[in-house]
């Protein structure tokens, strides 16, 4: 490198991923700089370090607007601030990656509750219905058939929140008992993992158990084409099998979580030095 | 070690502590956040908001 390049990792909550990350930046011997979002301020136009942000603030809003306001400063930020968006928001994602010709379930869009029954009567029941915005499977409805879909969406119409009403509809894909999550870092499937549950939601976050998945030659390909999709540089790509066995995209998260991953991996590959190997490389190319 | 200020059980951190850490109690399941090293400190970690996620 011809300058020193300090690199920052913006987190407002220092989980086993980020203390991972940290230690890892440590075996390397190289400074990183801890930015606690909450205490985080920025006046436009300053302009100071050039800095690489590692961008693991767990707050959708807070990660945003802290990812403009860096870039607008001169940092870079990973995941940029267009990745987040794009990933924080489960349409954005969707239309990105039906855009790249990737294979996802049948998406629609309804911008009120009874539009959305319309669109179920077109999409079919069983559906699914997620918010815009959220993570962990929180808030996404199962709807087996109409009178359901209507009793929960009539709880979406009383919502205060104007995002709230609009309904983001997803047509039910029969999956075994497990999704996959690919790790991509830098245009590479790092490691996949198969998550179970008894849940149909098969998130971490609410008791899914992760197994080592192989990573195929096809799997890594659409899981990197799905991070290209939404701009993410690191991601982890959620993926879906179908009754015929064909992998469908579900979404990409921008703030992905492998302590799951890492914990099935073991000690064959590292996912914390490999983004910090990730972002020293990408430091080396941008100054060289 | 630290404190749980929810139920008084002491908390091991995996590794050094750092601040911003956060740990679980094994007795009472509080998500406690490591607020200094030297004394080691600790209070209930903020609660998770509706934005929050991955």
């Amino acid at each position: 490198m011809s300058r020193t390049v300090p690199f920052a990792v913006l987190a407002s909550r220092v989980r086993t991923d980020e203390k991972a990350l940290f230690a890892a930046f440590d075996r390397r011997a190289i400074g990183c700089q801890h930015i606690d979002s909450r205490g985080w301020w920025h006046q436009l136009g300053d302009r100071g370090p050039r800095p690489i942000v590692l961008n693991r603030e767990i707050g959708l809003a807070r990660a945003t607007y802290a990812a403009r306001a860096l870039e607008a400063a001169g940092a870079t930020v990973v995941n940029s601030a267009r990745a987040t968006e794009l990933c924080g928001d489960k349409w954005r994602t969707s239309a990105a990656l039906v855009e790249a010709g990737i294979p996802t379930p049948r998406t629609a869009l309804a911008l009120t509750p009874e539009a959305a029954l319309t669109a179920l009567d077109t999409i079919g029941y069983p559906a699914v219905i997620k918010p815009l915005h959220g993570s962990w499977g929180r808030l996404i409805a199962a709807l087996p058939d109409r009178p359901t879909a209507e009793t929960i969406l009539e709880y979406a119409a009383a919502l205060p929140a104007p995002q709230a009403r609009i309904v983001y509809v997803q047509e039910w894909i029969a999956k075994p008992g497990r999704d996959i999550r690919v790790v991509v870092v830098g245009g590479e499937a790092v490691a996949a993992t198969y998550r179970r549950a008894e849940d149909w939601r098969t998130n971490v976050a609410r008791g899914a158990v992760s197994e080592l998945c192989p990573l195929t030659p096809d799997l890594a390909k659409l899981a990197v084409l799905a991070a290209q999709a939404v701009a993410a540089d690191i991601a982890g790509v959620d993926l879906i099998e179908d009754e015929t066995g064909e992998l469908l995209v579900l979404e990409v998260n921008h703030g992905v979580e492998f302590s799951g991953l890492q914990q099935a991996l073991g000690d064959t590959v590292s996912v914390a030095d490999r983004i910090v190997d990730h972002l020293v490389d990408g430091a080396r190319s941008c100054c060289a | 070690m630290v404190t749980c200020p929810e139920c008084e059980n002491s908390v091991v951190p995996a590794g050094p502590p750092v601040i911003g850490e956060i740990v679980e109690c094994g007795e009472c399941a509080s998500e406690l956040e490591i607020l200094t090293l030297d004394p080691i400190r600790a209070a209930l970690a903020p609660e998770i908001e509706e934005d929050w996620g991955e």
